[in-house]
């Protein structure tokens, strides 16, 4: 996984709650296991009826076309558990996502993929994005994990909180596998004591 | 101390805490799916990382295959490739696939307690957000992203942070024609999209013991749609007798053993939840959702909700729902013309659901002009419809009789509908574009769904079935 330590790069607003990763990344009708990734993201939302691009959509607009930062409202990534969500953001060179909340299993996707989920407190998350409106693209805006210090145009610098485990394994570019195989020991001590204590678990057989 | 059912099998699952404070739970049984497998394979291949108990984990083809009688790897293009590439690696790695043409193939969260993969108190993890739908049997259930598919592949845990507690008491007994689907709706309507976000619920009361082991993992399985990290039921009689003799279930002196062991699987006399929720369903009507979130749900004899009467910060989604649905506050839901009906997935595609839709069903005709289809959740489920002669009543009616996959809830087969249609659907999520560009979802019962096709509009099972639609 790619560390991430610090990022500078314009801030788009979304501001929107409940942006679930069907709008992400929709499942398309013509596909197969190599993906566009860059072409998935906000796929429908991207486009008006007769196909071309919609100049609305806030990642069309000329000044947010390459943002690295998405500001958005609540429980974002809501809804089915695909990847192809983090993934789509990473391809576009998304590497922060700053939200008043995040569904669970997409905060998790991005913690294994290096995106930075970033939760505000409602009230700062409202002034936060007040700035990221007034500034319109014009200048960029830098998170730094290591300060947990958003810095930018229009006031001060926004301090955020994240589980340090969550940072740590950011900042280093854990492999998370990696990190599980160090408890190969414990993992199997485990399975010898559920086989003992609870054999039907420990096995899976058809009987018939 | 008193424990809750959740803590009692967190804490039995507990493997040791990871050098970032993440607790590594032991996952019984894996289920993966095509659509996020590939991901997986390719990475074991690539790292020369091995699948570390390919004996508890097994495999499944459900979102892309096609549903047309007579159906190969060919018949939908999308998805031939993820089809040949799931077989592929379950044969490189060793692990059981209940492929395209097995006969008891079906949607994953159908297939793996049907079949007897999963029991009571055992944790289990798919690649897929609706996993929890196995709570239903008392099981343990986590969604996950591919990236930790492939963590659960190589190390059989999850590293976990240990959720909150939610228990949701149900009380009071179902109205006839309401069926655990509204009360899942109802509950997500009070809750919202995120009420559940970060922890287990457990699911519990007088209404949940009067339901069908289906009914509770039609229950568990909208747990997601309310933000839940996991949903489940503790384990009673009736789950006990639903087990007993499937496939991969423990046997003999072994189900006596595991006998013993599940009935200790409830919560604790005085054991505390981090929050409690509490709902009446003795006074429900049917529900259906009019909007674009699976909380924008009204009962069925209600309207679509005027901007008023919406909380403002949930104002901006509901006028922008109103939109897509092409619908103005205040319209009556009962009543509106409707293009296609589906039943079937994860959510609704069981023995008993296809039992209540037939019976309203029976002897009537769908409405013309409606596409109406039923696609079982197993082809175990369509071989024992088909015995009973359900799928007669059906296509006598006019439904398309599919075999058994995920289909219409996502799409990823192809099955879709047309822009502009309006959907009855027994599925979990009426996003935007989600069952086809532009196609305007309301999810509802089996029951309303079979009513509504008959009926050509949306409609209220007990009127279609008393003559007075």
């Amino acid at each position: 996984m790619e560390a991430f330590t610090r990022h500078a790069g314009i801030a788009a607003p979304l501001l929107k709650d409940d942006v679930n990763t069907d709008q992400i990344a929709p499942i398309l009708h013509s596909r197969g296991l190599k993906e566009d990734y860059k072409a998935m993201l906000f796929h429908r939302a991207r486009r008006r009826d007769d196909g071309s691009e919609d100049p609305d959509f806030v990642l069309n607009k000329p000044q947010f076309r390459n943002a690295g930062i998405l500001v958005t409202g609540n429980n974002f990534g809501a809804g089915s558990s695909r990847e192809t969500a983090v993934w789509s953001m990473l391809a576009n060179n998304v590497r922060v996502i700053i939200a008043k909340s995040f569904a669970d299993i997409y905060r998790e996707n991005c913690l294994q993929n290096g995106l930075l989920p970033i939760v505000l407190e409602p009230g700062v998350a409202d002034a936060f994005a007040a700035r990221v409106i007034a500034v319109d693209g014009a200048a960029p805006f830098t998170v730094d994990l290591v300060s947990q210090r958003i810095s930018g145009p229009g006031g001060a610098d926004v301090a955020f909180e994240i589980a340090a485990a969550d940072r740590t394994r950011l900042l280093e570019g854990l492999d998370d596998i990696g990190l599980t195989l160090k408890h190969m020991n414990e993992i199997v001590g485990w399975e010898q004591r559920a086989a003992a204590a609870r054999p039907w678990l420990q096995t899976a057989k058809d009987s018939r | 101390m008193p424990r809750t059912l959740f803590d009692k099998i967190w804490d039995f699952h507990l493997v040791g805490q990871r050098s970032d404070g993440r607790d590594l739970i032991y996952i019984d049984r894996h289920v993966l799916h095509e659509l996020h497998a590939h991901h997986a394979f390719t990475h074991l291949q690539k790292e020369h990382r091995a699948v570390h108990r390919p004996d508890l984990t097994f495999a499944v083809q459900d979102h892309t295959v096609a549903t047309k009688p007579g159906r190969n790897d060919e018949t939908n293009p999308s998805g031939t490739a993820f089809l040949k590439s799931m077989r592929e690696g379950t044969r490189q790695n060793g692990i059981r696939l209940f492929d395209i043409d097995d006969p008891e193939q079906g949607i994953s969260h159908v297939v793996a307690p049907e079949v007897g993969i999963v029991l009571p108190g055992a944790t289990h993890a798919v690649p897929d957000s609706h996993a929890s739908t196995v709570g239903g049997v008392g099981a343990m259930a986590f969604g996950c992203g591919a990236s930790e598919m492939t963590h659960i592949l190589v190390t059989q845990v999850m590293a976990l942070k240990r959720p909150k507690r939610m228990r949701a008491r149900l009380d009071g007994r179902l109205p006839i024609h309401v069926s655990a689907k509204d009360v899942a709706l109802r509950l997500i309507a009070e809750l919202g999209v995120a009420g559940a976000r970060g922890y287990v619920v457990e699911y519990a009361g007088t209404a949940i013991g009067a339901m069908l082991i289906e009914q509770r993992m039609t229950l568990c399985n909208l747990n997601i749609e309310m933000g839940g990290r996991s949903g489940l039921v503790a384990p009673d009689d009736k789950t006990f007798t639903w087990l007993q003799g499937r496939p991969y279930a423990p046997k003999d002196a072994m189900w006596d053993r595991a006998l013993d062991c599940w009935r200790t699987l409830v919560t604790d006399t005085d054991a505390e939840f981090d929050r409690e929720v509490t709902l009446d369903c003795s006074a429900l009507e049917p529900q259906i959702t009019w909007g674009t979130d699976p909380s924008q749900v009204v009962g069925i004899s209600g309207r679509v909700p005027k901007p008023a009467a919406i909380d403002p910060s949930r104002r901006a989604a509901a006028e922008s729902a109103f939109v897509y649905m092409g619908l103005q506050p205040g319209t009556p839901l009962n009543g509106l013309p409707i293009n296609r009906v589906f039943i079937g997935s994860c959510t609704n595609s069981r023995l008993p659901d296809l039992e209540v839709a037939a019976a309203v069903v029976r002897g009537r005709r769908v409405a013309e002009g409606v596409a109406a289809m039923v696609v079982p959740g197993s082809t175990s489920v369509k071989r024992e419809a088909e015995a009973a002669g359900l799928d007669r009543v059906f296509r006598d009616a006019g439904f398309f009789w599919g075999e058994s996959g995920c289909s219409m809830c996502a799409g990823g087969n192809g099955d879709r509908g047309a822009p502009g249609e309006r959907c009855v659907s027994t599925t979990n999520r009426n996003f935007e574009n989600r069952q086809g560009p532009k196609v305007r979802t309301h999810l509802a019962s089996p029951a309303t769904a079979a009513a509504s096709a008959i009926a050509g509009r949306i409609a209220d099972v007990r009127q279609v079935l008393s003559g007075a639609a």
